[in-house]
Parts: C-alpha cells; structure tokens; sequence
C-alpha cells in the first residue's frame, strides 16, 4: 500500500498544477496575462515525480514548457503568477514571462525559450556542484529537462558526453510527447532508440513509458541515491507522455487532425491526477481540492493587484554590478 | 624606418618602477596566475589549454599549478562549453573559456547571445554570469578565411556582453584581471600577432578599468583611433606622418563595450578629423559605432563635424595568398596616406611613406 501521506502530496502539487494551468488557460482570452504560454496539461506527473524527492536547494533546468516544474520544485507561485501578468512583484520583475520563469533561491535555474539551450548550462551547474561538494562533503544535484525536441539539438549530445566525461552529478529527463510543435517523431527520428543511444555513452539510462508518477518518483530516488554517494554520474531518464493542449495558447487543438484522438483517449483514461484522486479518502481529496483552488484565487488576486514595473526598470540588470 | 625596439617604446611607454618588458602572451599567463591564486572559484578550460604548447604558453604550466579541477582541456563542443561556462558562472565560479580561434566562437553564439547576455536581466538579478570567453584573431601565414575573422562588432550589439581587445602587453595583463573580476561576461579578444609583443608590465596584479579607452600617442592634427593590431599600424602610420610634420593622436578604445567615447570625442574636438582603423570590416562595424556616435554627440552638442574616414579589411573573405592578403589589410602606409588626404585634401598626391623595416607580420611563420 502507497503511503497516504506521500499520494497526497503528490496529487496535491499535481491538482495545482493542472488547476492553474487550466485557470490560465480559462482567463488567457482577456488578455491579463500578455504572455505566450505552453501549457503542460497532462505532463504534469513528470515533473512531480521528478521534483518530489529533491532537496531544496538541488537544482532544475527547465525547458520554456516550465509551469509545471518550476512549481513542483517549490517555486513562488505569487512570483510566478505576476510573472505571466507582466507585473513588477513577478519572479522576473515582469521582464521574462512564461517562457523564462525562474527561483534561484528555490533551486529552479532560469529557463530558456530556445529549445536545448539549459541543457549545457545546467551541466555547467553540475560542474559547479562537483566542485562544491569537493569542499562541502554534500553532493546537491542537478536535474536538467528537455523535451523529445530537446534531444535533436548538437548541445544536447555535447551536454551528455561531457557530463559523462566528467560524471558529473546531474539527471536529464526526457519528457517525450512525441511532438515538436506539431511535427512527430516518426518524422525526425531516425530510430526511436533514445536510450540506446544514451546508454552508448557509458551512463545509466530508464525509460518509463506510462507516465507513471510512482515509478518516475522511485527511479528519481534511486537515481538520486547513486549520484549523492557517487557511485553513478549522469544518469538519463526517458519518460513518454502526452500534451493534451496546443504547442502554445490554451486550446485543445485535437480539431486539427495532425495527431490521433485514440491516442489521445488513451492518455486521458491514464490520467495519473485521476489515479492519484482514487488512491485517497473522500475528505483528504476534497480538503486538497478546496485548498488549491483558494491557492489559485489568491495568486490570480495577488498577479491582478500587483503594479506594472516603474519606466526605470527598463534599464535595471543590464549590466551586474 | 621604424624599427621594432622603436615601436615597442612607442607603444610600451617609459619604462616604470616595478615593471619589466614582457611578452602580450606572457603577461596573459601572468593575469591567470596571479587571478586563481588569489580567488579559488576562478577556472580555466578549453580545449588545448593543458598542452605541451599550452595556448602559445598562455597556460603553460598552470595545471601543475592549481590542479585538474581548475584547469583542464574539454572536447570541442563549443557550444555546450559555452553552456557549461555560462552554468558554473551562474552557480557562483569564475570560469575563463579559451577558444584558439575566434572563428570558433559562431558555434557559441546561441549561448553568448541567449544567455550569457540575457540572463541578469532576463532574471531580473536573481543571478550574474562572471564569464571571460578568451578568443584570439588570427593572421598571417596563410590563416585564410576561417581563422582570420574579427567578429567583435556582432559582441558590441548584443546588451548584456563586456567586449575588451587589449592591444599592448600592459593592457593584456590589467583587462584580464578586470575582466575575470567583472560580474559580467566578457568577451576578451586578442591578436595572434600581439602575442609576441613585449611591454612594460608591472609585476604586481593591477586592472585596467574596462570601458576606458587609452590615449598612446598626443598630437594636434588628426585623431586616429585603432582597434587591437591594427593600433600598431596607426603607430606606424603617426611615425611616418611624423616625417612630414604632422602630429596624429593615436588612441586605442582598449574596451571596445563599453565604449568611452569621452575620450575619443576630447581628442576629436582638438583635432578636427578623426581617421577610425578597425581590425575588422566596416559595415555594422566598430567603425560605423565610433563615427556614428562622433557624429551624434556633435549635433547633440551643436559643434562643427569632424573630417570623419574609416579604414578596415576589405570587404571580401581573408585569400590566403600573401600578395592578396597584403591588400586585405590597411597598413601603416596606407592609413599615414589615408590621413595625410585628409588633412592636405583629396587631390593631394605626391607623398608616399617608406617601407617600413620588418615588422611581427613578416616575422610570424606559423602554423599557429
């Protein structure tokens, strides 16, 4: 039997993050929020599985798809939600938006906009924890995401040799949806042996095909365990998924016939937030659901009130002093 | 004739208490050490740098020094290095990127330019990126179209990104210390040619304020401001406008961004023609920066325009052939007649300097 304790936890983060998303979504029309969004409705039990068992301060890298990451690791989601509104209280100060959300002090690195492009940066990081850990005696770790797009940029396979040169104490997820933007697999992989080809450079390698969010948790703990007491340095992790809603914007764009409502039905009958609802008591489900829609009334209230950055701020961070 | 004991006075200055005349490349090796000795977050990594050559000696001798962890070679992966640099500066070190070619550094443009330059302001200050990407230009000997490009101009556009081309072994040493100890990245530019230049260097650690330009030589007729090798072929060039009684300002920006423009329009505004030499092509260039601002700051303070005129490699690939890679480049004879028209006048004809005595371009015979 799954710990209670641990189920609730999970579906809490997952319940939020699917509820805000959908509320984004809900709201986009307005305009308040002047952000392209790419909504991870439906990814959600990667990121949660992923997150839940790391330290405060280990570290993710985040593709722009970052909703759901950056708030399974704990980032401010007052910050987060004002960040989408453009407003000054934003965790960027209202200078990045959706695509580049970011909380050092929660261990979540800035993401990029451009596919692959935190893929070195946070083995860069690993570098530094390598380093780190050299003085401290404590391995932090580094967890760096991409999606199946990710993995077709040259510093994606650059990132993995070094960080497998080196074993460095970093993690790469592979959220695999199968899609860049609207384009599959099938027409640009050559073989969908990812992990194969990972395992060419002599590092540990897991594909979870089901999204299952207790095996992602266990294989994340596990992985977790072997790089801290250094017995393993990169480990790569390849979790199938399914993006229910457009690349970018808050739409079900299944209309649009480029990809199959079977699958699709699939995924949804899958869903791990309706797992995880099953899994729990009447009243432990509905006091999480009550709770995360008053968490999401007040951010949204927070990121409405909140003011415009001053005409100065334009200028402010340039250049670090 | 100008001879090279000459140029290295004129370029090196006095000699001052507690200096010695060293070597661009030694001096580079100098900052590196006296920098990881005194800050342990500083690093050092590219591919080559822990060699037998060590980076033209740049590095030699600096693994044995401070250790594996802090200095070592790395696969090419430019871009991922890149990357790599830009995380460890993220996460709170000082890493110093080396490229033996500045051609290289297009496969780093992803990074530099969408992170390195964005990311204090793209996250609002929550974190910095004390990077120095070390990059050399090459010449001479046949470097040829892909390992002769200046590209510091694409650098200067980007906010966000220090750009410094050092071009005396003084300036070497101070910028890379203020370029390593800069909370931001800085994109640092040498010169093959440079390397074997010797200047007065003090022996103690000392930074070169980035953003200052530096004024080598005073003089009342013309402003030639030169950008890193090319600042010796102004040098050569005000020693032949000399012989014929012409006084040129030579002034070196050293940084290239920040710009002090301060500096440069004082001396403008004495001398009333500005000869701009970039160790570059013109178009979108530094040059078209400087006049450009020269000409902006003039109407914004009501003066008279200069005489304004640029000179810079040919706008077509560096050919490899001497013969052709000779005209590829403004020399010292050509920018001494470039600015002798400006001052007597288009159609004055009649002057030509003399060949100068050999110079660190005929000396270099590669291959590196």
């Amino acid at each position: 039997m799954t710990d209670q304790i641990v189920v609730a936890r999970l579906y809490k983060t997952m319940l939020l993050i699917r509820q805000l998303e959908l509320r984004i979504a809900e709201i986009y029309h307005t305009d308040a929020i002047k952000s392209p969004v790419h909504l991870s409705v439906g990814q959600e039990s990667i990121a949660v599985g992923v997150c839940d068992p790391l330290e405060k301060d280990d570290i993710v890298s985040n593709t722009y798809r970052c909703h759901a990451t950056y708030i399974a690791k704990g980032g401010d989601l007052f910050g987060m939600m004002a960040e989408l509104y453009g407003k000054s209280t934003g965790c960027a100060g209202g200078k990045a938006g959706s695509m580049h959300l970011v909380d050092i002090k929660n261990g979540v690195m800035g993401a990029s906009a451009v596919v692959g492009t935190t893929i070195p940066v946070a083995t860069g990081y690993a570098l530094a924890m390598q380093n780190e850990a050299k003085m401290t005696g404590r391995q932090r770790v580094v967890v760096a995401l991409c999606g199946d797009g990710g993995t077709e940029e040259g510093c994606f396979y650059e990132s993995i040799n070094f960080a497998a040169l080196r074993k460095l104490p970093i993690i790469f997820i592979c959220e695999n949806n199968r899609l860049a933007i609207h384009t599959p697999l099938e027409k640009r992989w050559a073989t969908n042996q990812l992990c194969e080809r990972m395992s060419t450079f002599g590092i540990q390698t897991h594909k979870i095909d089901d999204a299952d969010v207790f095996k992602i948790r266990d294989t994340m703990i596990n992985a977790l365990a072997e790089i801290r007491h250094g017995t393993s340095g990169p480990i790569f992790i390849e979790c199938a998924t399914y993006r229910w809603l457009e690349h970018v914007g808050p739409l079900d764009d299944h209309y649009d016939d480029y990809r199959d409502k079977n699958t699709y039905q699939l995924w949804q009958d899958n869903d791990q937030i309706s797992r995880l609802a099953r899994m729990l008591d009447d009243q432990v489900r509905m006091e999480i659901e009550k709770e995360v829609t008053l968490t999401i009334a007040q951010i949204e209230k927070y990121a409405e009130e909140s003011p415009y950055p001053a005409a100065e701020e334009l200028y402010t961070h340039v250049y670090a002093s | 004739m100008f001879t090279q004991a000459e140029e290295i006075k004129a370029h090196a200055g006095p000699q001052k208490t507690g200096t010695r005349l060293i070597r661009y490349v030694d001096a580079l090796r100098e900052a590196f050490e006296e920098e990881m000795a005194r800050d342990p977050k500083v690093f050092l990594f590219g591919l080559d740098v822990d060699d037998h050559k060590g980076i033209q000696g740049s590095t030699v001798g600096l693994q044995e020094k401070f250790g594996k962890d802090r200095v070592f070679c790395t696969p090419l992966s430019e871009d991922a290095m890149t990357g790599v640099a830009i995380g460890a500066a993220i996460a709170g070190y000082r890493p110093i990127h080396v490229h033996i070619r500045m051609d290289f550094m297009l496969l780093c443009m992803n990074q530099l330019v969408n992170m390195a330059a964005k990311s204090h302001y793209m996250y609002n200050g929550q974190v910095k990126v004390p990077l120095v990407v070390r990059t050399m230009i090459g010449r001479s000997w046949g470097q040829g179209g892909q390992h002769s490009q200046a590209l510091h101009s694409m650098f200067m556009h980007v906010p966000g990104l220090k750009v410094v081309a050092p071009a005396n072994a003084h300036d070497a040493k101070g910028c890379m210390i203020a370029a390593i100890r800069d909370n931001n990245p800085v994109i640092f530019i040498e010169h093959r040619l440079l390397y074997s230049t010797e200047g007065y260097v003090p022996t103690q650690p000392y930074a070169v304020p980035l953003g200052k330009a530096r004024i080598l030589t005073e003089g009342s007729d013309i402003t030639i401001v030169a950008v890193s090798h090319m600042v010796m072929e102004a040098l050569r060039a005000k020693k032949h406008l000399e012989a014929i009684d012409i006084q040129a300002e030579v002034i070196d920006p050293v940084t290239l961004w920040p710009l002090d423009m301060d500096t440069i329009m004082a001396s403008v505004k004495k001398t009333g023609r500005l000869l701009m030499i970039d160790n570059a092509w013109l178009t979108c260039g530094a040059s078209s920066e400087i006049l450009t601002r020269a000409m902006e700051i003039c109407q914004e303070e009501a003066i008279s325009m200069p005489a304004l005129a640029r000179m810079g490699f040919a706008p077509t690939t560096c050919p490899t052939t001497r013969p052709l890679e000779n005209l590829f480049y403004p020399d010292g004879r050509t920018i001494a007649v470039k600015a002798y028209q400006m001052i007597k006048g288009k159609q004055a004809k009649g002057w030509e300097p003399p060949v100068s005595a050999k110079t660190e371009i005929d000396a270099f015979k590669g291959p590196f």
